[in-house]
């Protein structure tokens, strides 16, 4: 019964239960943005419409817009250049290995920003322990070829790849076999069927996904700060870092405007990548079942090296860059069997007390995000799905924001709504509370969507069954809604476990001593000259995130679809 | 168990109506089918008494308790209103085995153990499901499946068990089996049922009464044979069973017996009205004869397997059905001699 699904009767208990967890998911998610653009809009206080203008008016807030539109921009085509040959060649063509090509693409989008930068200066330049060990080092003195707009370029390109190559696929697999099939009986073939038939079906998708990569690398954080910070080039996130890292939080009100700033263009490109994801979905009839595999002939060989041998360029070359300077005894050193050393892993994991707190902090901040987000969104997403009330579809439709924008824009809103607890003298600023209330906000996203799809995917008698025979609405929660969507709460579970783990651009902003993240800290390290102990850090975190996604690669074909980020 | 009684309920979603106004009681012990063409509103109804759905209007009680009232707001929830409900996807719970998932009810009561493991073997019993008790339902078949359903509402003695399309995903072959399965579990408990189809064959098989259900009304409630031999509106002589319905006029009372005109001929009919505007033609009361009362053409002839279906057309133009014995041609003119049929009013 379809009518019924969409308005079932339930007890009332149900509707109080979902008023009071919709209330609280309200509260951790949407209420920072609120008060954000609140802050944005009044007129009293410290901000009003003048001083909106004189911030914009800056020399320093002019260039740094200009470099991050450009650095975005650029990085942007770049995404697209590699996503869209990638999608294309393995969803249309009779590549081998395709899940194995797959899943070392969707390998940078899970690595944090700042270790692919720091993996790469480990790549390059005069000191990159890897050159020198093969003696290919430039001179000392030579410049740091990635300290520059081109590099922050390249590597925002790479880091967001997987983006572009997600959602064309997505599109692709839209595609009906038959306008292909079709189009080849008319006699079109190779080029052509691509050039007349699957690329215009396929231009929302990706224009979608060109929306999202551009909102991506704009709030990108890592890249900028770990490359452009030592060139002097500043984009609007690494400006908003150095504001309120100098000045403390008398440029809160400053740094709001800038983060508006950020949230606007942001929101413009959520738009845009909303309204070609909606036309993307019309017009489409027809069986999509079988994947399509047009034969690339003799051509296959080639084009499969050619792909291995990208992959090895942008993840297996920055890793071993980065592996080689965790293991020399110091800076500089090349790396040979005699100078092999795990000392730099050793101080890093056991001895630095500022590594072990944030190995600490950031196993429990993302421990506990996990868990709870788990208990809130399960019941949340079932009874949102069950009582569709005008409030629920609303938070439906903005729960993603907190992720979607800019990490920087989220992490201003934070300091903005717990610096000061209404009716009391406490702040939360400078304490672990606000980065873990943060997380709940930024995370919100990435736990529900995969609980929602697959409970959306239970037949709705399961529980009108367990109903029938008389359980109660917890009983009911328990014995069948939690076993039967725990495959993808746990899945949800792990990747916000995995995010959290590695974020960096949310806690650069909220972290005090005492409070650091391992991001944080990999950060730190390298500015502070300790290359070789962030590069320790940084493998170790590497590790823990190809051994999590590897978890859920293995498990995937028990989950439900569209549960598994990377396999859409 | 226990009787149900509706009173004047209503339901709608958002606009359209999916029930109006219906006020009807299924007996205490009673087997009751509800029978329509998809949409009419008869799996809403079924919801109603479950208690997945809330009535907009009217109320309903369960035995002496009132589980469902419009007017007051009062709404007992699916859980506190002890039924038992057999779905068309059987929703059994895939992380259960059969015992559990037949056991569950009684979890969720806290009977002891024991007392638990008794009734669960009790109720495999009953079902036939004996041997299969630990396995996962994942490996059973559609039947084997739809038995577990059963034995897990028998379970927890419901006052009322509901079933919706249970035999729908079944094939032709499992879903006669199981219409015996449904009819014995009938006998033996003695529980109130009602049972929503759209298989005429099903309701007529296994119903002590039918109500047929056309855009959220209940149009007649009845025993099979009534609605076969006696329907009171147009939908249901057309709906129930094969034939054919044709107007008539110029009717006349005697003492015991009606006469009417229809297709030209004047002939005794069988009513329970003053008035009746309506005559319903089965095919057992057209007898080929050719001296008979009127004349048609055959149209088609569809063999049924010992005998012939013949579409007709009367020498006055009504399309009629009949069954012979024999082949005839499409084209060939026959005589009818007919029997008295059942006369109603068309509304």
């Amino acid at each position: 019964m379809t009518l019924a699904s969409a308005n079932p009767s339930g007890s009332r208990s149900e509707g109080r239960l979902l008023s009071l967890i919709l209330g609280l998911a309200i509260l951790v998610t949407l209420a920072p943005v609120a008060r954000l653009f609140f802050e944005g809009v009044t007129a009293g206080g410290s901000l009003n419409l003048t001083f909106f203008s004189e911030v914009l008016a800056k020399p320093a807030t002019h260039s740094a817009l200009r470099h991050s539109l450009v650095t975005a921009g650029l990085g942007t085509v770049i995404s697209v250049l590699i996503g869209s040959v990638f999608a294309f060649l393995v969803a249309l063509t009779d590549l081998r290995r395709k899940a194995a090509l797959v899943f070392c693409l969707m390998i940078p989008m899970m690595i944090p920003p700042q270790i692919t930068a720091l993996s790469w200066t480990q790549m390059m330049g005069p000191s990159s322990v890897l050159l020198k060990t093969l003696g290919l080092a430039p001179p000392l003195g030579a410049p740091q070829p990635l300290y520059s707009p081109g590099g922050i370029i390249l590597l925002l390109g790479i880091q967001h790849t997987s983006i572009i190559f997600l959602t064309l696929r997505a599109g692709l697999r839209a595609i009906p076999q038959e306008v292909v099939e079709a189009a080849r009986i008319s006699g079109a073939r190779g080029f052509r069927i691509w050039w007349q038939v699957v690329l215009p079906l396929t231009l929302p998708s990706l224009l979608a996904g060109v929306a999202i990569t551009f909102v991506t690398a704009l709030g990108n954080f890592g890249i900028p700060a770990m490359l452009g910070i030592p060139a002097g080039y500043a984009t609007l996130p690494t400006l908003i870092y150095q504001r309120l890292a100098g000045m403390g939080t008398t440029v809160l009100a400053e740094v709001a405007v800038l983060a508006i700033l950020i949230g606007i263009v942001a929101i413009t490109g959520i738009l845009i990548q909303r309204f070609f994801q909606r036309r993307q979905r019309v017009h489409l009839v027809g069986s999509t079942g079988r994947p399509l595999a047009i034969p690339l002939g003799r051509a296959r060989l080639p084009v499969e090296i050619t792909l291995w041998l990208v992959i090895a360029g942008i993840l297996v070359l920055p890793m071993m860059g980065l592996l080689a300077t965790s293991l020399v005894p110091a800076y500089g050193v090349p790396l040979r069997l005699d100078t092999v050393s795990l000392d730099g892993w050793y101080e890093a994991l056991f001895r630095q007390p500022s590594t072990r707190r944030a190995f600490v902090n950031s196993f429990g901040l993302s421990i506990g995000a996990a868990v709870v987000l788990m208990a809130l969104c399960l019941p949340l997403a079932w009874l949102m799905d069950r009582h569709q009330t005008r409030l629920s579809r609303a938070f439906d439709s903005l729960l993603d924001l907190p992720y979607a924008l800019p990490g920087v824009v989220l992490a201003i809103a934070m300091i903005l709504l717990l610096i000061n607890l209404p009716f009391t003298d406490l702040t939360l600023y400078g304490t672990i509370w606000i980065i873990f209330l943060a997380y709940l906000a930024r995370f919100f996203a990435v736990m529900f969507r995969p609980v929602q799809s697959s409970l959306r995917q239970l037949d709705p008698a399961m529980n009108e069954a367990a109903q029938s025979v008389g359980a109660p609405l917890w009983r009911r929660l328990r014995d069948i809604v939690l076993p039967l969507s725990a495959p993808a709460a746990a899945a949800g579970a792990i990747l916000v476990f995995l995010t959290a783990f590695n974020e960096l651009t949310v806690s650069a902003l909220l972290w005090s001593s005492g409070t650091e993240t391992l991001g944080v800290v990999i950060f730190n390290l390298d500015d502070s000259g300790e290359t070789v102990m962030a590069s320790a850090v940084a493998m170790t975190i590497v590790f823990v995130v190809m051994i999590l996604m590897a978890v859920i690669q293995l498990t995937s074909r028990r989950l439900p679809k569209g549960v598994v980020p990377w396999q859409s | 168990m226990a009787e149900l009684t509706l009173t004047n309920i209503g339901k709608h979603f958002g606009g359209a109506p999916a029930l109006q106004s219906v006020t009807t009681r299924v007996n205490d012990r009673e087997f009751l089918a509800l029978l329509g063409p998809s949409g009419c509103g008869k799996s809403t109804l079924l919801r109603l008494l479950a208690g997945f759905e809330q009535p907009s209007a009217g109320s309903i009680r369960i035995g002496n308790r009132e589980v469902a009232n419009a007017d007051t707001r009062l709404i007992v929830p699916p859980e506190e209103r002890n039924i038992g409900y057999v779905f068309q996807s059987y929703a059994l719970w895939p992380h259960m085995t059969v015992r559990r998932n037949v056991g569950y009810p009684l979890e969720i009561r806290k009977l002891s153990k024991s007392d638990r493991e008794a009734r669960i073997d009790a109720a495999l019993e009953a079902t036939a499901l004996g041997p299969y008790g630990d396995r996962m339902p994942s490996d059973l078949s559609g039947g084997q499946r739809q038995r577990v359903a059963l034995a897990r509402c028998l379970v927890s003695d419901p006052t009322a068990v509901l079933l919706d399309e249970p035999l729908a995903n079944l094939d032709v072959a499992l879903r006669a089996s199981m219409q015996g399965v449904f009819c014995d579990f009938h006998k033996r408990t003695g529980a109130t049922m009602v049972y929503v189809t759209h298989d005429q064959a099903e309701a007529m098989a296994m119903a002590d009464r039918i109500a047929v259900m056309n855009e959220g009304r209940i149009i007649q409630l009845d025993t099979p044979e009534a609605l076969y031999a006696r329907p009171r509106s147009r939908f249901v002589a057309e709906f129930i069973g094969d034939g054919a319905v044709v107007p008539l006029t110029g009717t006349s009372h005697s003492d015991s017996a009606c006469e009417a005109t229809l297709l030209g001929t004047r002939l005794r009919v069988e009513t329970d009205t003053p008035t009746p505007e309506m005559a319903c033609l089965r095919p057992e009361n057209l007898t080929i004869a050719e001296t008979g009362d009127i004349r048609a053409r055959v149209e088609r002839v569809t063999y049924l397997g010992g005998r012939y279906r013949l579409d007709l057309v009367a020498a006055s133009g009504e399309p009629l059905v009949t069954q012979s014995n024999t082949r005839y041609a499409p084209g060939e003119h026959i005589g009818l001699a007919l029997t008295a049929p059942w006369a109603f009013a068309a509304a």
